[in-house]
């Protein structure tokens, strides 16, 4: 077993290098760089332009950017941003991860509670009333886009009705301790919920058809012949087997969700990582969009990991050596 | 037999209601009594009808299937009447079943140790310790080696015929009444069967069960049945003692069953077959259910269905040609 997380571990590296080279080359093959649009000060002496270009490395060829700024990465420094003066890469990156992170795991969290119970009753009473209301609901979310959703949300619940703010993480400065968390909380509902929706759409789906699958198998039989309870037979027997693939769903979905914040914190004009990414990409602030993309990158990398190791933890059947 | 029948089935109809209104009448007035300490075996072609039989007894019978009619009597007690609460604790109690396919019928993702326990826990209130004991003792007298150690286990750690011994050790650890097996070896290899099946015989001496043995294979039943019912579109076509039935075979669907066994003693190019097949349970023939197969089809037949009717003191067949009591075929 921990071999094999090892050895996993061990093909991220060609994998993070692949992605560097590819998203390298994509923000590199966009025209411009990170001084061409911008408001020429007729104060400035275009030179100054040039001088800065040539500091920073810009009017080298792209390969041999490539290597300066990975051989850097590789040591540990990520660099300073372009657009924030003198900030660092790694600082601004963890300003705003825990806005990211906090908003992922409350829409999983908004997502698992709704999506679960609604796809048991849904296998309990398929083709009930509540069963066709689920799946409604079910496909109108998977087929609104997050942007859509998000912005009807802000129309409704926060211009017409004025129950939640439309932006921003935090609702001042200076907050501490619960004041602090509720004010947090509070911000994080519609984000929370746009965010989310697409998956426990997902979810919902996929947890009925287990259900469905699982409570015709032989052993559900087996345990109804035992003269177990109704309750033991769908909790026990049939409930662990349903949830074994919606664990490797939710290692794959993980990279959706990271990816999926990226337009729903633009919609909200929420300060994570997605707003930051997108601004860097605009301007074409590289160490930034750079550091972003293999930091998603690992993170899904390691969400597919965690999907595996809990696989083999719920299945039994499943050994890593 | 002058003792109590430790099963009584009267009239059993089992249909299953399909889309478009179509009606699958999958048991379709089937009668039959099981005394204690008796091998009865049920055979017959897939889709006879056999194994929803057996269901039925255990009230298992899923949407869109119902039983309809009839009365299942276990000591008094009318198995059809009573709620879902009360049949929860005569299941795996009074009555036991085993399946075909002991690769699937126990869940991949519990210990063997927790698929056993769970079942005396619930219906003969032991303590965890007292259950893993009786655990134990079960796996052992089943014929498991080990069995502390297997108790840990997990179903994909054992062979076929290992999960059927569990299977078995699980039927009966509360001392079943009536154990139904439904082809309990038809999944297994020749070897193993034979272990399984003396197994059977075994534990229903010792434990004095009622055995309804559900096959389609008539060497099994010679071997271990005491009485056989052939069944054949849902209704019972024949029924009598095993050597009996054998020797003495009625139903002209019997003996194509019969005829299509290999026998050593015999030099034959080729095995005798029925033509066609098992019509679906929505569409049997009018008349005789077995008509458009029989080789000693009358016009009759295909008028009205025969009634189950009494040749000898016990040896019942549906069929025209034994209309007036007679042999003549």
């Amino acid at each position: 077993m921990y071999q094999y997380i090892i050895r996993r571990i061990l093909i991220f590296i060609p994998m993070l290098l692949a992605l560097s080279i590819i998203v390298f080359a994509l923000a590199k093959a966009a025209p411009g760089d990170p001084f061409t649009g911008k408001i020429l000060d007729p104060n400035v002496n275009p030179e100054v332009f040039e001088q800065q270009r040539e500091a920073l490395g810009l009017n080298k060829s792209v390969p041999e950017q490539y290597v300066n700024w990975a051989s850097r990465f590789a040591k540990g420094e990520f660099g300073e941003s372009i657009t924030y003066k003198g900030r660092s890469v790694q600082s601004l990156i963890s300003e705003r991860l825990g806005n990211t992170v906090r908003l992922g795991v409350f829409a999983l969290f908004l997502t698992l509670i709704v999506s679960i119970p609604i796809g048991i009753y849904s296998a309990r009473k398929p083709y009930s009333p509540l069963d066709y209301a689920a799946t409604t609901f079910g496909f109108m979310g998977l087929a609104i886009p997050n942007f859509f959703f998000g912005l009807v949300a802000i129309y409704f619940f926060s211009i017409k009705l004025g129950w939640f703010p439309s932006q921003g993480s935090i609702g001042g400065p200076g907050m501490e301790g619960f004041s602090e968390f509720m004010s947090r909380l509070h911000h994080l509902v519609l984000p929370g919920i746009t965010l989310g929706l697409a998956g426990t759409a997902t979810y919902m789906r996929y947890m009925r058809s287990e259900m469905l699958d699982v409570l015709d198998s032989d052993y559900v039989r087996t345990a109804r012949a035992k003269g177990m309870s109704e309750r033991n037979v769908l909790y026990k027997h049939t409930l662990r087997n349903a949830l074994i693939p919606i664990i490797t769903l939710m290692g794959f979905e993980f990279g959706t969700l990271l990816g999926g914040a990226i337009i729903t914190e633009q919609v909200f004009n929420y300060p994570g990582l997605g707003t930051l990414f997108i601004s860097s990409v605009i301007n074409k602030d590289y160490p930034v969009v750079m550091a972003i993309s293999l930091f998603l990158g690992v993170a899904i990398l390691i969400g597919n990991l965690l999907a595996d190791i809990f696989y083999s933890i719920v299945d039994p059947r499943i050994r890593y050596d | 037999m002058t003792n109590q029948p430790v099963l009584q089935v009267d009239n059993l109809k089992t249909y299953f209601y399909l889309e478009d209104d179509r009606v699958a009448r999958a048991v379709d007035d089937v009668s039959f009594t099981i005394y204690p300490g008796e091998t009865v075996a049920l055979v017959g072609e897939s889709g006879s009808g056999k194994s929803m039989t057996g269901l039925s007894v255990m009230r298992l019978i899923a949407q869109p299937g119902k039983i309809v009619d009839g009365s299942i009597t276990m000591n008094n007690l009318d198995l059809l009447s009573l709620r879902d609460r009360e049949i929860i604790s005569i299941r795996g109690n009074d009555i036991a079943m085993i399946f075909q396919e002991p690769m699937t019928a126990l869940n991949p993702v519990f210990t063997i140790g927790n698929q056993i326990t769970e079942v005396v826990r619930k219906h003969k209130k032991l303590s965890k310790q007292a259950a893993r004991q009786k655990a134990i003792d079960l796996l052992k007298m089943v014929g498991i080696p080990r069995a502390e150690e297997i108790m840990n286990e997990y179903p994909h750690q054992l062979s076929g015929g290992m999960r059927q011994r569990v299977m078995i050790a699980i039927a009966i650890s509360c001392e079943p009444k009536l154990l139904i097996a439904d082809e309990p070896t038809t999944a297994l290899d020749v070897t193993i069967q034979a272990q399984i099946l003396e197994l059977l015989e075994e534990l229903k001496r010792e434990l004095k069960m009622g055995l309804l043995l559900i096959t389609h294979d008539l060497g099994v039943v010679y071997e271990y049945a005491d009485r056989v019912m052939v069944m054949y579109g849902g209704q019972i076509v024949e029924h009598a003692p095993t050597k009996e039935l054998l020797k003495l075979t009625k139903h002209p669907y019997t003996e194509g069953l019969l005829a299509s066994i290999p026998n050593l003693d015999e030099e034959v190019d080729r095995l005798g077959t029925i033509k066609g097949v098992v019509p679906p349970a929505y569409q049997f023939p009018q008349g005789c259910r077995f008509s458009d197969r029989c080789p000693h089809v009358m016009d009759k037949c295909k008028e009205s269905n025969p009634e189950l009717t009494k040749i000898t003191q016990d040896h019942d067949v549906r069929c025209y040609l034994y209309e007036k009591g007679g042999n003549d075929k």
